[in-house]
């Protein structure tokens, strides 16, 4: 897919294009931040001992007030923001994705069979997901987190908290992965070189991962970066509603929640910090998302 | 057409049915119904008496057919949070999220169709690519970021607007309606914005690519050559054969709002249907939980059962196939 020109015109639109370049370091710079978290950031935001109450509500540094030691100010607790910042986006970009991985592999999986098999079997995942798709994503996940709720032993609820969350997006995240690679496949399925495979005999599943799915890799990846987007954004949401990750190990969805407390109190910077940083992430996934599928589809530009 | 109508009907219920069996699952499997009822002090002869009255024994097929009954009388169970009827609970709801979800279509499709057409028409001009970076930023932010940003600027910087509630309310037959209020209207307008902004960038993006769609297409090619009047030809050609696809995502986009309300209702302590799901969520109360489903699964196979019947008025085509 990723033949010899289109890499070129790719590389050639990348930069001649700001915007895109913006974000692929914005993103980057989160990226490497959250990854690095427990290296970078100036004091661990879980361990209770590293902050004070003393400290609380100090504002960033370039505020009156300000210290040099809480670079970005401190919430009520005296827990130092840019550590809870770089902690938090570390959970939300680790949910995201853990449940984008989740999504594709088993939306790609299924796509890909439903497309080759065809058939009944087709038309059973296809209705599957028709009847997903007509249910918003955050629906899904909240009546999939409601559901292990209830299944889950109280005990066990706050433990599982993290990989509740991860699948709940992932199973609400799985339908465009699985109509794209059905709908490639079905194309590829013409192709000489996928008839010429059959009759040598090859094995299906050799035939599906070896020879057609390395053809449909780059629709898939427009999915892929646009689905990283949604997953991010959708834990967010679910952590802000209060049926995410708990106060006690925040992403940024929770820090968000907890700066809501402030937005009429005017310690500003509890609120709106961790809120930029989760737009700056999410607008910058999203605009290399548009970046990709310009390249993979010329016919949009 | 009658027999598209009749297809459209059919499939409804069995939607209907499959969500009603989902509500099932969740009441008769999340959890056990009896000890969700009783207290720790009930003894076991009562738990089990009580697993007799509601049937919790019988064969499962006869406790579904029964559960569905239930449902078409109207009867939806007691929650297990609050011990009042669910019917009860949700009908006091509906007016609320129904109003709001109204108003920020309506935002959505009186902003988002003309924008669409503008930006299809004028690809290349400068407004048309602050509107399409505007809609990409409007997509990347959340819903409740946006609902955050707009209590901030309009409620707590400028104080013109109320950030929470309904405000006043009239009752018209036992219907609570904020449309016949002044303080109602202004309680509606931030909500209702916060919820339209993201359907608005669905419905200017689908528009605008519609629209793109069809001005390459050869009939208006020949119009154009025909001399037909530019005006003309963009509504009368153009935009009446992007009707379609448009209507088909205002059905769904009714599923997007009424889910996205979940998230600005929360936001701004709204008391519609989405909050007192949320807080059957956080209860785990699955009586609750499996109604809501039933309600928002009706509204929507209604919504496009009406768009159905649109795409019959619309397009002419579907009103021959019968024949053919």
């Amino acid at each position: 897919m990723l033949d010899f020109i289109k890499r070129h015109e790719g590389l050639w639109l990348f930069t001649h294009s700001p915007s895109v370049m913006i974000a692929a370091i914005v993103a980057l710079a989160i990226l490497i931040g959250a990854v690095f978290a427990p290296w970078i950031a100036p004091v661990d935001p879980y361990d209770l001992s590293s902050f004070s109450l003393m400290d609380g509500l100090l504002p960033p540094v370039w505020e009156e007030f300000g210290t040099s030691k809480f670079p970005l100010g401190t919430d009520d607790q005296g827990r130092d923001m840019i550590s809870s910042i770089l902690y938090g986006a570390r959970l939300s970009l680790i949910i995201g994705v853990c449940a984008m991985a989740i999504a594709s592999i088993l939306g790609v999986g299924l796509g890909l069979a439903a497309g080759y098999i065809g058939g009944r079997f087709d038309a059973v995942v296809m209705r599957i997901a028709d009847i997903q798709l007509a249910l918003p994503a955050i629906l899904t996940a909240l009546l999939i987190d409601g559901i292990a709720r209830g299944i889950l032993p109280p005990e066990l609820r706050q433990d599982m908290r993290v990989v509740v969350l991860t699948l709940a997006i992932a199973l609400s995240l799985w339908v465009n992965f699985a109509r794209t690679a059905r709908a490639s496949t079905f194309v590829q399925m013409n192709k000489e070189y996928v008839q010429a495979a059959m009759m040598q005999g090859q094995h299906p599943l050799r035939i599906m991962f070896v020879h057609i799915l390395p053809n449909i890799l780059g629709p898939l990846l427009v999915i892929m970066t646009v689905d990283l987007a949604s997953a991010i954004l959708l834990e967010a949401t679910l952590s802000f509603l209060g049926i995410g990750l708990p106060a006690d190990s925040p992403s940024l969805g929770t820090l968000i929640r907890i700066g809501m407390q402030f937005l009429l109190s005017g310690e500003w910077w509890i609120l709106w910090i961790p809120t930029l940083f989760l737009i700056a992430l999410v607008v910058s996934i999203n605009v290399l998302g548009d970046f990709l599928r310009d390249v993979f589809n010329p016919r949009l530009r | 057409m009658v027999f598209f109508l009749t297809k459209r009907l059919i499939q409804s219920v069995f939607v209907m049915l499959a969500v009603a069996f989902l509500a099932f699952s969740l009441f008769r499997y999340v959890g056990d119904p009896v000890s969700q009822m009783t207290g720790v002090e009930t003894s076991v002869e009562d738990r089990e008496r009580l697993r007799e009255d509601l049937g919790l024994n019988d064969p499962f097929v006869y406790q579904f057919v029964r559960f569905t009954g239930d449902l078409l009388k109207g009867d939806f169970g007691y929650s297990y949070r609050t011990r009042q009827p669910v019917a009860e609970m949700i009908a006091s709801r509906i007016p609320a999220t129904l109003e709001l979800g109204l108003v920020a279509l309506m935002i959505s499709l009186l902003v988002g169709i003309p924008a669409g057409v503008y930006t299809a028409l004028r690809p290349r001009g400068f407004a048309t690519q602050t509107i399409l970076m505007l809609t990409l930023v409007g997509v990347s932010i959340p819903t409740f970021v946006i609902g955050i940003m707009l209590i901030f600027f309009f409620g707590v910087q400028l104080g013109w607007l109320p950030t929470f509630g309904r405000g006043g309310t009239v009752s018209v037959g036992g219907w609570e309606t904020s449309f016949l209020t002044i303080d109602g209207w202004r309680s509606l307008i931030l909500p209702a914005l916060t919820l339209g902004v993201y359907q608005l960038t669905l419905t200017m993006r689908l528009v605008r690519a519609e629209m793109m769609d069809v001005m390459q297409s050869d009939y208006i090619r020949f119009a154009t050559a025909r001399g037909v009047p530019m005006g003309r030809m963009y509504f009368r050609h153009a935009l009446s054969n992007t009707m379609v696809p448009v209507i088909t995502i205002i059905g769904l986009q009714f599923g997007g709002v009424i889910a996205f309300s979940i998230v600005t209702e929360s936001v701004f302590q709204w008391p519609g249907m989405g909050l007192l799901f949320l807080e059957s969520i956080r209860f785990v109360d699955i009586p609750v939980m499996g109604v809501y489903l039933v309600v928002i699964a009706f509204f929507f196979v209604l919504v496009n059962l009406i768009v159905d019947l649109l795409y019959v008025l619309i397009d002419p085509r579907l009103r021959i196939s019968d024949v053919s």
